[in-house]
């Protein structure tokens, strides 16, 4: 038997802190300093009901940035707009909870698991996802089901040329994504206001379509966390909540997948939820939107069909009933 | 001062101008461009909130001068309510004006289609002869039927905190606050009634 006597400069297995423990020091730390800069802003300049913590965030260019095709010659909004006015209830159910609350994602290392009716299937850094692409700009419309619009410039790549690296099955009819799911990182999905994680679904032909894009960026910058960094997709013909963010999962399935709001609110929301001016939600119409951005008296205007885009969609959906399938 | 001097010179003003203060706090964040991308949406929130708060606030005068025993309080009721009623009209203001825009047909559409908005109006249509009769004249031209008249209050309450829960699309946890609140405050008066002490 052998009796291993302490050495004084052994550790302990107690005394080690769990990465997660470690994790959340730095975290700490990090959020410290951030609220000390806060409470100096602040002091500087009382931003009453607001209460916005100024946001100390990384901003880095993209390079090699190509110009894209179906970009609008509309005005994009603002930089401050975008990334202060989102939806992401993994951060908060308020508009402003997002900007405020996402840094503590952490978006380096992430990886995307490729799974389902694939012939290369597997857990992939997202390094490797997006080496092969070039990044192009693409001005897009982009219409919330709430009825309010803006114009951004987003950085991404076709989602088409990513599917095809990795070949779907002649069974892969649906394409599904799941952002990632972690309530330390995401402290809204400590709270269950929808069913975790947040999925979303494509049909393959509409995932192949030139306008559906993977998104990195915006304004020519890495995408902040509350646009939904690192990477998340963007369908501009379809309402806002579709285009998910902070994607951790690309399935192929040979059945329609489940999606979030479509689970929590059948009527409401439905798969397809292609920008419709005639299929109103029950509890706003959807033929006028308000494009943000210009004050308390911006003018509404007529929502098109599917968001402007038909002449690059609409025959997705000849001979179907966007009534039935809303 | 005599205490009725204290009351019409020194709380009345005082909580007048403490009811202003959530007023003035949106006009500051509006014009130190402290809003968000959609101000309409602020300022609708901002006054439906304090429309259901002075409601609330309104409802829990009773209750509070019960327990404190401070019966003075009632006094400041009338100018609660009314401020609840001038939240609500700048809410509906704000829907009509800046978010309708003054389309007739559309809000019509609205009040018929959206249960939310249905009673949301019903609730707000209903506070305007609550509004009108508070004053001296109309008590005592009304009499009893005044007493009646008011506890329409408790209708428009609930209204208000239905047409609150059936807006959210998800997230019920704030207009839930306001429900168990607003059931505490007619709960307790229930609850009283049955213990027979005369209701005020």
């Amino acid at each position: 038997m052998i009796i291993k006597s302490k050495n004084k400069n052994d550790i302990l297995s107690s005394e080690i802190t769990d990465p997660e423990t470690f994790k959340r020091r730095r975290e700490f730390i990090r959020q410290s300093g951030q609220y000390a800069l806060a409470a100096a802003g602040t002091l500087a300049a009382p931003n009453l009901l607001a209460g916005a913590l100024p946001k100390p965030a990384l901003r880095a260019k993209i390079e090699d940035v190509v110009k894209g095709p179906f970009s609008t010659t509309q005005k994009p909004n603002k930089y401050e707009d975008v990334t202060s006015y989102c939806n992401f209830y993994e951060f908060g159910t308020g508009k402003r909870d997002p900007s405020k609350n996402a840094h503590t994602l952490q978006t380096s290392p992430w990886q995307v698991a490729i799974e389902g009716e694939v012939e290369k299937p597997g857990i992939y850094n997202l390094e490797d996802i997006l080496k092969p692409h070039t990044f192009e700009e693409r001005i897009y419309r982009f219409r919330c089901v709430e009825a309010w619009s803006m114009v951004v410039p987003w950085v991404g790549f076709p989602l088409a040329d990513l599917i095809k690296r990795f070949k779907p099955t002649s069974k892969a009819k649906y394409v599904e994504f799941t952002t990632l799911y972690d309530p330390v990182q995401m402290p809204g999905q400590r709270r269950r206001v929808l069913d975790w994680p947040y999925t979303e679904g494509l049909r393959m032909d509409e995932a192949m379509n030139p306008l559906t894009l993977m998104v990195v960026g915006l304004y020519g910058e890495v995408l902040p966390n509350q646009n939904g960094a690192p990477l998340r997709l963007m369908v501009p013909w379809k309402y806002g909540f579709k285009s998910i963010k902070s994607i951790a999962k690309i399935r192929f399935t040979e059945t329609q997948p489940a999606t979030a709001w479509n689970k929590s609110a059948p009527r409401e929301y439905g798969f397809y939820s292609n920008v419709n001016p005639t299929v109103d939600h029950p509890r706003w119409s959807q033929a006028k939107e308000r494009v943000l951005g210009s004050g308390f008296f911006a003018k509404k205007i007529e929502t098109q069909m599917f968001n402007g885009y038909a002449e690059q969609v609409a025959s997705l959906y000849s001979g179907m009933d966007l009534r039935k399938f809303y | 001062m005599t205490p009725e001097q204290t009351m019409r010179w020194l709380f009345k003003p005082v909580l007048f101008a403490v009811c202003l203060v959530p007023l003035a706090l949106f006009v500051l964040d509006a014009v130190t461009e402290n809003l968000s991308p959609d101000p309409i949406k602020d300022a609708t929130l901002f006054t439906g909130d304090w429309t259901l708060r002075f409601l609330l606030i309104t409802l829990a005068v009773t209750p509070l001068r019960k327990l404190t025993g401070w019966t003075k309080l009632v006094q400041l009721r009338r100018m609660l309510g009314l401020y609840a009623f001038f939240y609500a009209t700048l809410h509906f203001l704000v829907w009509f004006w800046l978010d309708r825009e003054l389309v007739l047909t559309d809000v019509l559409a609205d009040i018929a289609k959206r249960p939310y908005i249905t009673v949301g109006f019903t609730a707000f249509v209903l506070l305007i002869p609550l509004a009108v009769t508070s004053n001296r004249f109309s008590i005592r031209k009304l009499g009893r039927r005044w007493q009646s008249l008011h506890k329409l209050v408790y209708v428009i309450a609930v209204l208000g905190v239905l047409h609150f829960l059936w807006l959210v699309k998800a997230d019920v946890l704030e207009p839930a606050i306001y429900g168990v609140l607003l059931l505490s405050l007619l709960g307790i008066r229930a609850w009283w009634q049955r213990q027979s002490i005369p209701a005020a």
